[in-house]
């Protein structure tokens, strides 16, 4: 999952609907201001303390059950061995972590094993990683721009990107508990 | 929109980095393949080549392509006094136990343009050791180390990091550190006399002297697990006994087949110590 402004509350409240016991990884990227400490991950292990929510390390293998947050100024990426690297290179479209980075390295793995999901933001980080996505037979979706505090983000995303899905936040946890359940 | 006319496989690129290793000498095929990919790619779409056959081409007839392929290809992004409070536990924790050695040597594998290097050289100035400090500064790539080596940065970016220099529990005028010239700002000379940058491959080279801290932060995630794990050990070999080895705050000596040969001495800041 994707977010930048005003992605948190929707985060949340997906965190929120997925059980603590969820069969698959879930990793998250969301943009924070530069060089200022950010506290987004805290206050999620705060929120959910039944949940197991961390930043990984460089080379951190991917588990089942446990949401990974990128960590504040890397880019996150997945390997074929399926775990974590980090790279602190250029910020892409401002940001780092990209969520361009993550979903275009994600789908090089995972292929149609993959659901990315772009949530509200400003920016059209994350349009072209869903690109790939759905180039390389994953599923693609974007939260409904006018359930976004910022549509900017998703809306950039249905309008380049054919075949994604747009759903509304509570449709977003389902399908996601539905394809971890099936 | 990014128009994908551009493209590079797996295989295509593991046949590029046995090409770029056998005819220039530089062997990247142990690097972390997902950032490797978009690097390439990067370059691609930059310097124009538009399938694996045409870079082979390029790389394989003109050195200046070579070049410029090494200077991307490698992640050269640095700051000063980048993580704050990394440098604040140099400060209390290992800097007074290095005092103890007449002669300080430390190693900065990787250091890019410099900027950690000049930054620990004010550290030490500070704690009034850098009389008796030598500071191995390398990388692998010569561009940065002919940058390094001049000492000179932007100065717009050397106000940001007086703000780090700050939360790096400084207490002297940053400004004093370097001498402003028009856009420039060139490191004082007394503070860069005591470091030596030059040319050292992590992947091919060997241990060349032994230290009591060696520095090598955000250059092994760019590298496989494998590669990490020779790496460790050639830092392992050029410590002293009970030196110390400073990774990146997101590198962990967790997954290496020698971490017990380590223990932490911050484990939030990614300092450890050699034990055995
Ligand atoms: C992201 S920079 C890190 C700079 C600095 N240590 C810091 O943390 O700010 C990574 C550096 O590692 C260097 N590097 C990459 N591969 C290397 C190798 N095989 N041997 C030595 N240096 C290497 C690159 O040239 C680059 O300067």
């Amino acid at each position: 999952m994707g977010g930048s402004a005003g992605s948190f509350s929707v985060l949340t409240q997906i965190i929120k609907l997925v059980p603590s016991e969820f069969s698959l990884p879930i990793v998250i990227v969301i943009h924070r201001q530069r060089n200022v400490v950010s506290e987004f991950t805290k206050i999620l292990t705060q929120t959910f303390k039944s949940k197991k929510i961390i930043e990984p390390d460089d080379k951190e293998p991917i588990r089942e059950s446990v949401i990974y947050v990128a960590p504040q100024n890397y880019h996150l990426l997945i390997e074929a061995d399926r775990t974590f690297s980090l790279d602190y290179s250029e910020a892409i479209k401002f940001s780092r972590p990209s969520i361009d980075v993550t979903f275009e390295s994600a789908a090089r793995v995972y292929k149609n094993n993959l659901a990315a999901i772009l949530l509200s933001g400003a920016n059209n980080d994350g349009t072209a990683g869903l690109k790939s996505v759905v180039e390389n037979g994953g599923t693609g979706i974007a939260q409904n721009p006018e359930t976004a505090e910022f549509p900017a983000m998703p809306q950039s995303a249905i309008t380049f990107v054919p075949g994604i899905k747009v759903f509304d936040p509570a449709k977003i946890a389902d399908y996601i508990i539905a394809i971890a359940t099936n | 929109m990014s128009n994908r006319k551009v493209d590079i496989n797996e295989e295509e690129l593991e046949d590029l980095l046995n090409l770029v290793n056998e005819i220039h000498g530089y062997d990247f095929t142990n690097y972390a393949r997902a950032s490797m990919h978009r690097r390439v790619f990067r370059f691609m779409n930059d310097a124009g080549f538009h399938n694996a056959c045409d870079l082979k081409a390029g790389l394989l007839k003109d050195k200046a392509i070579f070049d410029f392929f090494l200077q991307r290809i490698t992640v050269n992004v640095t700051e000063m006094f980048r993580d704050p409070e990394f440098y604040k536990v140099i400060r209390q924790k290992v800097l007074p136990v290095i005092a103890s050695y007449p002669r300080i040597k430390i190693w900065h594998a990787g250091c890019s343009s410099g900027e950690e290097v000049f930054s620990m050289a004010i550290l030490l100035h500070e704690a009034g050791l850098l009389q008796r400090s030598i500071i191995y500064a390398t990388d692998i790539n010569p561009y940065n180390i002919e940058k390094a080596k001049k000492g000179i940065l932007p100065l717009d970016v050397m106000k940001e990091y007086v703000t780090n220099y700050l939360n790096a529990a400084g207490e002297s005028d940053f400004a004093s550190y370097y001498t402003a010239m028009y856009d420039h700002a060139i490191i004082r000379k007394d503070l860069r006399e005591n470091i030596v940058f030059s040319l050292h491959n992590l992947v091919t080279d060997h241990v060349f002297n032994e230290f009591q801290l060696i520095l090598c932060r955000n250059v092994m995630i760019y590298f496989n697990h494998e590669l990490q794990n020779r790496v460790i050990r050639l830092f392992h070999s050029s410590l002293s006994s009970f030196g110390f080895l400073a990774l990146g705050i997101k590198e962990s000596l967790l997954f290496s087949d020698i971490k017990n040969k380590f223990e932490a001495v911050s484990s939030q800041e990614k300092i450890f110590k050699r034990i055995r």
